[in-house]
């Protein structure tokens, strides 16, 4: 049997179960599903997939999830800490116990992609599958073929959202089971939000997390998204996001991998209006034998438009990081601005990047700037440290938080940029656990 | 304390240090002045610990103990510490990990447990008071975008705030203007104590009108020429380094 018979076999069998759904659904479903079947997954000849292996997915026989059971003592103990409006979903299930939108204003609708079917179909029937096309990648495909959960947040025009919007992706352990999470953005002109995807769950989860997220900026509007992927260390995690800005948008994307055996993250904006920015902030940590790859792509679609982007991958053991990052400036779009920044720290000699850093312009009057390095540690710093009575494992310890600093730094949420520092430093190699420290200088701003 | 006996040094396979000999006993303060390329740098930086300096002859002891023997951590657990001449940027690292995690580590050696948070911040916030410099240092990156004379006043800060029993100070008056120098030797005046030793590397007498030496010592071409009290020093102002070392040779 095929890889991608199994998937379908399982397709099918959903199918039959599924209550009757609106034609289009249906029509892109079956859509997504010969898509997928014609395609097949990639395998390392394709130039897109050249790094990354995705046997452990396609060769994978995964469940769908029936119920989103969750104790609630348990989903508390691994929440970020914020105020914020919360929708859950475990294993792709909705859970509205875990879930809390007290106090939403009318001017913000965040409800689980199944509520926004049942209440609306039609005004999501539109905007979904927009930017994300079941043309645009295997998974993709996968995903509209499967769809039926996830998240619709629609902010009307010049409305500036107080709180967080934070949609909590829960793993369990268990049967492995697969989820198709499909997340709509549509933000109107001039307001403003923040949105986190969160991954988390239990330890010994062995799921295949697929999400799809499309998020549009109209005029002026400002979206912040942090992706705080931190799944457990066996999940499977594939996302594509795309986003549509207009004009005078700034989008900003925070991409922090900490967890999975194997992540592929596909980020792409598409600057179609004068004046739209894009800021990329990426940070990845891979150890054992993770595998992180992270696609990014700005396109620089309309004239005076601005990218920057500044990722950071710290590889330890034998994990293997991908960076892969294309800025493209389409015919005329004059006066652009696009910088890209990677940069690359090994911790093992065993560890491995792959970085590939790509403009293609076809105007003359831009300014675009990359870069991409790739080192060990600093040896006067580890010097000075130890010249202080700091053992070098700890030295070392310090100066790979440093390094992650630099995009930490950019992180306003204290609550992620906390959960990372921590993950990052109490992950460290062996003895000392640079956790105190941190807390230290919280204990400090208090 | 420190015996440092018949040391010779080479760096990449040139002799610097060739046959030093030096005693510091505990309550003192030494200088060693001399000129450029006389093997100053080198002596603090071998009992720093520093990778590059090989040492063909000799010992260094610290309250006994082979210092040669020690990594580099272990010197400054044990209280021999270093205060850079050209202080080391660490981009990223807070200055108040640095202080934690090297208190600690100090307290770890003597088997003690970690300082409390509320104690620490106490004795740091004393010690930033003392040296002039505003609590956004300890948030700012160690020596990152400071000034000279910031970075000198910073060395200090963690002299103070790990208490050595050998605090050994490269050129820490390189590049301070007047202001900044009566902070620094306020700072190490501050450090001095019947049970610790202080050794001023230094190539201006400038320095010790404002840190008083009980032993001056001249150092040139890898030996210690001379030895006395303050006021050869004053003698090497008026007289540069030249009268010594014909009177040597």
């Amino acid at each position: 049997m095929s890889d991608t018979q199994t998937f379908l076999d399982t397709l099918a069998t959903r199918s039959q179960q599924r209550a009757g759904e609106p034609t289009w659904i249906a029509a892109r479903r079956q859509a997504g599903a010969a898509r997928f079947d014609a395609m097949g997954f990639p395998t390392r000849r394709d130039e897109e997939w050249k790094y990354t292996d995705v046997r452990a997915i396609a060769k994978g026989n995964f469940a769908l999830a029936d119920n989103a059971e969750f104790s609630q003592a348990q989903a508390a103990a691994i929440t970020l800490p914020l105020d914020a409006y919360r929708l859950t979903f475990v294993d792709g299930v909705f859970s509205a116990a875990l879930s809390d939108l007290d106090a939403l204003p009318d001017s913000v609708q965040v409800m689980p992609l199944s509520k926004a079917l049942a209440e609306n179909h039609e005004a999501v029937g539109g905007p979904l599958g927009r930017l994300t096309g079941v043309d645009f990648s295997t998974f993709a495909a996968l995903n509209t073929a499967f769809m039926e959960e996830g998240a619709v947040v629609r902010i009307a025009p010049g409305t500036v959202v107080e709180k967080p919007i934070l949609l909590q992706f829960l793993s369990r352990a268990g049967t492995p089971v697969m989820s198709h999470p499909r997340i709509l953005v549509e933000a109107a002109g001039r307001s403003e939000a923040t949105l986190i995807e969160h991954y988390v769950g239990e330890a010994d989860a062995a799921n295949f997390t697929n999400v799809v997220a499309e998020l549009m900026l109209d005029r002026g509007a400002i979206l912040n998204h942090y992706k705080l992927q931190e799944a457990p260390i066996g999940d499977l995690h594939v996302a594509s996001i795309h986003v549509e800005q207009n004009r005078d948008s700034r989008y900003t994307s925070y991409n922090l991998n900490l967890g999975g055996a194997l992540v592929r993250n596909d980020l792409i904006s598409d600057l179609n209006g004068q004046g739209a920015e894009t800021n990329f902030y990426g940070l990845f940590f891979g150890q054992g034998r993770q595998h992180v790859d992270n696609h990014t792509k700005v396109n620089h679609n309309a004239p005076l438009t601005f990218s920057n982007e500044n990722y950071k991958g710290i590889l330890d053991d034998r994990a293997h990081g991908v960076f892969n990052g294309k800025v493209y400036v389409k015919r005329d779009s004059q006066k652009i601005e696009g910088f890209q920044s990677n940069q690359n720290l090994l911790l093992s000699d065993r560890a491995q990047i792959d970085a590939k850093p790509e403009l293609e312009i076809y105007a003359d009057d831009v300014k675009c700037s990359h870069g991409t390095t790739t080192g060990q540690l600093d040896a006067d710093a580890i010097y000075a440290l130890r010249t202080r009575g700091i053992d070098e494992a700890t030295a070392r310890g310090l100066l790979t938080l440093a390094f992650a600093g630099e995009v930490l730094e950019k992180v306003a949420l204290d609550a992620i940029a906390e959960r990372v520092e921590l993950a990052v430093a109490g992950k460290l190699p062996e003895r000392f656990n640079l956790a105190g420290l941190v807390e230290a200088a919280a204990a400090l701003n208090d | 304390m420190l015996q440092v006996n018949d040391l010779h040094v080479t760096v990449e396979g040139k002799e610097i240090l060739k046959g030093l000999t030096l005693t510091i006993n505990a309550g003192e303060v030494h200088a060693i002045m001399g000129p450029n390329g006389a093997g100053k740098s080198t002596l603090s930086a071998v009992i720093a610990g520093k990778d590059g300096y090989e040492v063909t002859q000799g010992s260094i002891t610290f309250e006994g103990k082979d210092v040669l023997e020690m990594e580099i951590e272990e010197r400054a657990q044990a209280g021999l510490l270093l205060g850079f001449q050209y202080p080391v940027e660490i981009p990223g690292v807070k200055n108040i990990y640095l202080l934690k995690s090297a208190l600690n580590a100090q307290r770890a050696a003597r088997g003690e447990g970690e300082m409390p948070a509320p104690e620490f911040m106490k004795l740091v916030k004393e010690k930033l008071g003392f040296m002039k410099m505003d609590a956004s240092f300890l948030q700012r990156a160690v020596n990152e975008g400071f000034s000279g004379g910031e970075k000198k006043r910073n060395e200090i800060l963690q002299m103070l705030v790990l208490q050595p029993k050998l605090a050994m100070l490269d050129e820490i008056d390189s590049g301070l203007d007047i202001d900044a120098m009566k902070v620094v030797a306020d700072g190490v005046n501050s450090l001095r104590a019947e049970e610790r030793a202080i050794l001023l590397v230094t190539h201006y007498q400038r320095l010790l009108d404002y840190i008083v030496p009980d032993k001056v010592h001249v150092l040139v071409d890898g030996r210690i020429v001379k030895t006395g009290d303050a006021e050869l020093a004053k003698e090497l102002e008026a007289n540069g380094y030249e009268g010594i070392e014909e009177s040597v040779a």
